[in-house]
């Protein structure tokens, strides 16, 4: 409102529109052009930021805002410009978390993240680079320290595939987080790390079973079976509308260690540990917080248990 | 002191320019430039630098090249010839690299004359694969060795290198990786791929690609010539561009087809002698290659005038290639569109 009487356009609600409808047909043309001739800029992991923010995330948005309903708290620990390290848990058969995650970070604190991937995702045509241009690469020492070094905020889901495709029977238990790789990173760089809790991930896809023999023939590492999945086809992959939490913690500061010091495998587990029960605690609070997954079902079945 | 320089690989594009680029310089007495053929015309290059570079016929598979550099009490030696490939055959550009790499490194390592030694490499020495770090940097190992190739005929050529290093610590080795070098008189496998009407592409993949400015490249091995820096350096332009936006630079249109197609089509252009097409032309086609050049930065305390998308920018003007076309449909569709309001309520 105070904007457009400081703009001082002359009259009429309906002329302001217009104008400004054509600033946005303005905009996207311009858009257009630079996509057309290729003047935008990629960064050395070919991160494009522009086609992120204007299409790949808008294609997110609406199952953020209105399918999952993410709510996120905490981004007051997220660094405002420097470098830091994300350490979340990793759920949902599919890796939705990583998208929503990433929508969160970019849309609520103004950060693209830059997420470390599994080998899989980079073998792949199309999603290999368009996780690049999402800004995300492999999940390796040298390109964690150097997006650390260069003062970007990095996230990481340090259980891979064994958290993203557990059981929906052991939904919210962290498994095993590898071998602390992002911890020697934290170290290395001396960032601090970002304990990131998310509920709500586990219930899109409930997991109850595998068809282990089919996935090793495909090359991948699970192959689920869900509810839905595959008895409706396609259909079957259309997440469940689970309501989302997002929760960042309180930074785990690594800067009093010696950078030397990330070659300390107990050093490197202690952390590793630290981090994993943080994260361990925050979930389960969060999930007492949320209460149902499903509140809408859970509201119906509760107006129908009277009866 | 003045310095008796030899360049082999005089005959082509980079050789000849490095050869004249020192022959210019006043610390250099004689440049002697050798290749296995003499340069396509001394006389079309026709400056005075030409003049001043003496050149002599030498197979360097030969150990003639022992005689040359003994003869010439040559100091500096500057070792351009890596054939990154022609249409001529694949056993035959191995022989020469590598071979000819042993024979002049043997000759050095003999001589009581030669203080520096620096050697062209290539950044194809770091392969290209999905699992490697979106950044190379010089110590960094490739998750896989290039099995065959260029890519494996420089990984030799640096062990060999390695080895004078170790046998003679007196001479200063410098070994420069080179990414694709490209400007106006660069003709290469990828400059005539990009000149191509509609040049392939792989479906599904959009590699990150790095160029280094023929000027550069003549500048840095100028100064690794003049100077002491031992060592391995990569180099290339600063910034990267995806495959897609070079074409939609170049306003080509592309033909994404499946892997094996695109091996097929390299394949058949191989066959019809237009490019040397290989299976690392496959692998940067799908995941490119990025390398990190702080080291030589450092070193030099001097940058790449050109960054990646400025030397691509130079040698589409210079072939006089335009983004015309797809420039042109969206300069249309903005003119067409909002462009009509907009002087009119400039008038107002």
């Amino acid at each position: 409102m105070t904007r457009t009487s400081e703009e001082g356009s002359p009259g009429v609600p309906g002329d302001a529109r217009e104008r400004s409808g054509e600033e946005r047909l303005a905009e996207m043309l311009a858009f257009l052009r630079r996509r057309l001739t290729g003047e935008y800029e990629v960064d050395e992991f070919g991160f494009d930021p522009e086609l992120n923010d204007k299409v790949l995330l808008e294609l997110l948005r609406p199952f953020y805002r209105h399918w999952f309903r993410v709510e996120t708290s905490g981004l007051q620990h997220i660094p405002v410009d420097s470098g830091a390290l994300v350490v979340a848990n990793h759920s949902g058969t599919l890796p939705v978390d990583a998208l929503m995650l990433q929508v969160a970070l970019h849309d609520e604190a103004r950060r693209p993240v830059r997420l470390l991937g599994a080998d899989l995702v980079y073998q792949l045509p199309v999603l290999g680079h368009l996780a690049r241009k999402t800004g995300h690469t492999l999940a390796c020492p040298e390109d964690a320290d150097r997006l650390l070094r260069k003062g970007e905020l990095v996230g990481v889901f340090p259980e891979g595939f064994k958290g993203v495709g557990k059981p929906f029977s052991e939904r919210y238990k962290l498994q095993r987080f590898g071998r602390g790789g992002f911890a020697a990173s934290a170290i290395r760089t001396g960032v601090p790390i970002i304990p990131c809790a998310i509920v709500g991930a586990e219930e899109i896809y409930p997991k109850i079973g595998d068809v282990p023999v089919l996935a090793r023939l495909l090359g991948l590492p699970y192959l689920p079976i869900t509810p839905f999945f595959p008895w409706l086809g396609p259909l079957g992959l259309v997440p469940l509308p689970s309501k989302w939490l997002i929760e960042f913690g309180e930074p785990i500061m690594t800067n009093d260690y010696d950078p030397i010091d990330a070659d300390d495998p107990m050093l490197v587990f202690n952390l590793t540990d630290q981090v994993r029960e943080t994260i361990q605690s925050r979930l389960d609070a969060l999930r007492l917080r949320r209460g149902p997954a499903f509140p809408a079902f859970s509201d119906i079945a509760a107006d129908q248990r009277p009866l | 002191m003045t310095h008796t320089v030899l360049v082999t690989g005089v005959s082509r594009h980079i050789g000849a320019r490095v050869a004249s680029a020192l022959a210019a310089e006043p610390g250099v007495d004689r440049v002697i430039g050798v290749d296995t053929v003499p340069p396509p015309s001394a006389a079309r290059d026709g400056g005075s630098h030409a003049r001043r570079t003496e050149f002599v016929r030498v197979d360097l598979r030969s150990p003639d090249i022992a005689q040359v550099i003994a003869a010439a009490d040559v100091d500096v030696v500057v070792h351009v010839s890596l054939m990154s490939g022609s249409s001529r055959s694949r056993s035959a550009a191995k022989e020469h690299n590598v071979i000819g790499t042993m024979q002049l490194l043997g000759a050095c390592q003999r001589s009581t004359s030669v203080r520096r030694v620096v050697v062209r490499s290539t950044t194809a020495i770091y392969g290209s694969a999905p699992n490697d770090p979106a950044v190379f940097t010089e110590d960094g190992e490739p998750s896989e060795a290039p099995p065959s190739g260029y890519a494996k005929d420089a990984g030799d050529v640096e062990g060999y290198v390695r080895g004078l290093a170790r046998r003679r610590p007196d001479v200063v080795t410098s070994t420069l990786r080179f990414a694709d070098f490209i400007g106006p008189g660069v003709d290469t496998p990828l400059t005539r791929y990009f000149t191509q009407p509609v040049p392939p592409t792989v479906l599904g993949f959009d590699p990150r690609l790095q160029f280094v400015h023929e000027d550069d490249g003549v500048e840095v091995l100028r100064r690794m010539a003049l100077e002491d820096h031992p060592g391995t350096f990569n180099v290339a332009g600063d910034g990267v561009l995806l495959l897609s936006q070079c074409l939609r630079r170049a306003g080509r249109l592309s033909l994404p087809v499946p892997s094996p197609l695109f091996r097929l089509l390299g394949e058949a252009a191989r066959a019809a002698g237009r490019v040397d097409f290989s299976p690392e032309h496959l692998a940067l086609m799908c995941h490119g290659r990025v390398v990190d050049c702080g080291r030589l930065v450092r070193e030099l305390g001097w940058k790449p005038k050109f960054g990646t998308a400025a030397a691509f920018e130079d040698f589409l003007r210079s072939r006089g290639i335009s983004g015309g076309l797809t420039a042109a449909v969206a300069d249309r569709l903005s003119d067409l569109a909002p462009g009509r309001p907009a002087p009119f309520k400039d008038d107002q």
